[in-house]
């Protein structure tokens, strides 16, 4: 729909947005081009300035064999925690459709996981598994030393990954739950009329119909489970046990913050960057297609 | 209903008991916790009935990581990124959609374009802007030879700075800086019919009164959807406080002080303490989220589609 009615001033509208565009240059596009500047330059060790030299830090990541083993954890991180988080959403979100007694009940409390900050679920969740303490530890009784994330390194991604995604399940099933509930009730009621049992509906006409926000969400969570895990990862492992559970924006603020090397933070940044962006565009695209077909 | 299947209807049922127990335990857990002495909490295997000692564990989580006025800061920050940001939000999308100036789609897209990159993967150049954020200023001055001007008329070497560590703007400000809130302004903002500005424009209101005394006061469903995101997602940043304070006693925020509350792994691992104070610091979010549920689960699913 094109608008037809508008104001006419000069001087109002910028007045209007001048806030928001003076805030948006200075801590979103400054620091943007910051980044690429760095990212091709290298600063000089006595001071004088940052000199230009190309994709030299880029090579310099690109040929470090643990920058790989970093990048192929995050996508497993990123892989893993995303069809687990929207796996249970899903399932709790079709069965949550189904409108039986007592429902809105259930549906309230799946939310409640989106209001939790990241390090104070860390926390929880580092108390559940600790070797130590009485729940996942306590088979360390029956079995000692068969559980200890803080020295094996895969029990320690599995531990962070599990809590990445409880932390998604709200956020995922407000989504699943909205996009079933915009599905006619006509067309359930045709399928059943055609003989198809509940189980069945779900799986060959409620899923195909939720097809768009399944897309959606798969990009929302590979974008905020690669960008995201910092507050979990520094309050769970501190990116331990001797780095098994190092991902990519971790590193990016060891390296710049720790080690002081912005170039090479920055040559990082501008990676994960493109990975994000690439991700979005991905998804406009496609929001594009659908569009037309409907 | 379309039809009776006691069977299926069951097996509902248990899925949905199974779903609530799993994203209920990591709160019953916290709270089991955080209510036992510290002889229950290193009990294994753990029971998982609360005790007698919530109020003792609470005040010494309180004590330890020193949370009135980290709770105080919180407060303060999350309220500053809500309103500042529903302010600019509003603002800026009703110059964007009611006005027809020639930069109307570059602006728009200039401030949609941030929806793209989180400020977790721009984090280190953002942090050095923070250290002075006169700093694109300066470099504006220096390239366009004016600070040269400046210094060979006046002799005053120009250097601005405003640094923005340790304060508060620093902690808001950056945060405020997306697209989030615009854009669900917009959303909003496109649905309202031309005849209603027309009508406003006909009873010989300005465009300021229109926006005060119209639109306002219809997108409050709107602005508290807004509102509660905003509050939410600021409440729980981690990163960017955690860079911008160096002073952590005077700016520090509660999420900062988790860390602080863990036990150490060669001292006493009182853990029922830590417990007592994640409790403390996840409850505000979380009352914010049961009670504007409604609101907010409309304006989350407005924004992001």
């Amino acid at each position: 729909m094109e608008r037809r009615a508008f104001y006419r001033n000069g001087t109002l509208p910028w007045l209007l947005i001048g806030p928001q565009l003076l805030l948006v240059l200075v801590f979103f596009y400054w620091p943007t081009s910051q980044a690429l500047y760095w990212a091709f330059t290298l600063e000089q060790p006595w001071g004088g300035g940052n000199t230009w030299v190309g994709w030299d830090n880029f090579a310099a990541i690109f040929r470090d064999s643990e920058y790989w083993t970093v990048v192929g954890r995050s996508t497993f991180y990123a892989t893993v925690t995303t069809l687990l988080s929207m796996a249970v959403a899903l399932t709790l979100a079709v069965f949550a459709d189904r409108a039986l007694k007592g429902t809105k009940l259930f549906q309230s409390v799946y939310v409640w996981p989106y209001a939790i900050a990241a390090p104070a679920a860390g926390v929880a969740f580092r108390f559940i598994f600790a070797p130590e303490s009485g729940l996942i530890g306590a088979i360390n009784q029956m079995w000692p030393g068969i559980w200890n994330p803080a020295i094996n390194g895969w029990q320690a991604l599995g531990m962070v990954i599990v809590c990445h995604a409880w932390l998604g399940i709200g956020y995922n099933f407000i989504f699943f739950l909205a996009a079933l509930q915009m599905i006619p009730r006509s067309l359930s009621e045709a399928g059943a009329m055609d003989g198809a049992r509940p189980f069945r509906r779900m799986m060959d006409l409620q899923l195909p119909l939720i097809a768009p926000t399944v897309f959606f969400l798969l990009i929302m969570n590979l974008i905020s489970s690669f960008t995201d895990s910092f507050g979990l990862i520094d309050t769970m492992t501190e990116g331990g046990p001797f780095g098994s559970t190092e991902v990519m924006v971790y590193k990016i603020y060891f390296d710049g913050f720790k080690g002081f090397d912005y170039s090479g933070a920055a040559a990082q940044s501008i990676v994960l960057m493109l990975l994000v962006i690439a991700l979005t565009i991905i998804q406009f695209t496609w929001v594009e297609k659908r569009v037309h077909y409907h | 209903m379309i039809e009776r299947s006691p069977i299926f209807d069951a097996i509902s049922y248990g899925v949905m008991i199974l779903g609530l127990m799993l994203v209920l335990l990591p709160f019953w857990i916290t709270f089991v916790a955080g209510s036992q002495s510290i002889q229950e909490v290193t009990q294994v295997p753990i029971n998982l009935w609360p005790s007698s000692h919530l109020l003792e564990n609470l005040q010494a989580a309180w004590d330890r990581a020193d949370l009135g006025p980290k709770m105080l800061n919180s407060f303060l920050v999350a309220s500053g990124v809500t309103i500042g940001k529903i302010v600019l939000a509003s603002l800026s999308a009703f110059a964007i959609v009611f006005f027809n100036f020639r930069a109307r789609m570059v602006c728009f897209w200039l401030i949609f374009m941030t929806l793209m990159l989180p400020l977790e993967v721009r984090i280190v150049p953002t942090y050095a802007i923070a250290a002075n954020a006169l700093q694109p200023l300066q470099v504006l001055l220096d390239v366009t030879g004016i600070s040269w001007l400046i210094q060979t008329l006046s002799g005053v070497q120009v250097s601005l700075e405003w640094n923005l560590l340790n304060s508060y703007p620093g902690m808001i400000l950056p945060l405020v800086a997306t697209a989030t809130g615009t854009f669900l302004y917009r959303q909003f903002f496109m649905t309202i019919p031309d005849e209603l500005v027309e009508a406003s424009k006909m009873d010989g209101s300005g465009p300021l009164r229109f926006f005060w005394e119209v639109l306002i006061p219809l997108s409050r469903t709107n602005m508290l959807a807004l509102a509660t995101i905003m509050f939410v997602s600021s409440w729980n940043q981690y990163l960017w406080p955690l860079l911008i304070t160096t002073d952590r006693a005077t700016y520090g925020t509660v999420v900062m002080q988790l860390k602080a509350l863990i036990p150490d792994p060669t001292g006493l691992p009182d853990w029922n303490v830590t417990m007592a104070g994640a409790l403390i610091i996840m409850l505000p979010p979380l009352l914010v989220v049961a009670f504007m549920q409604r609101w907010f689960v409309r304006g989350l699913i407005s924004k992001d589609k």
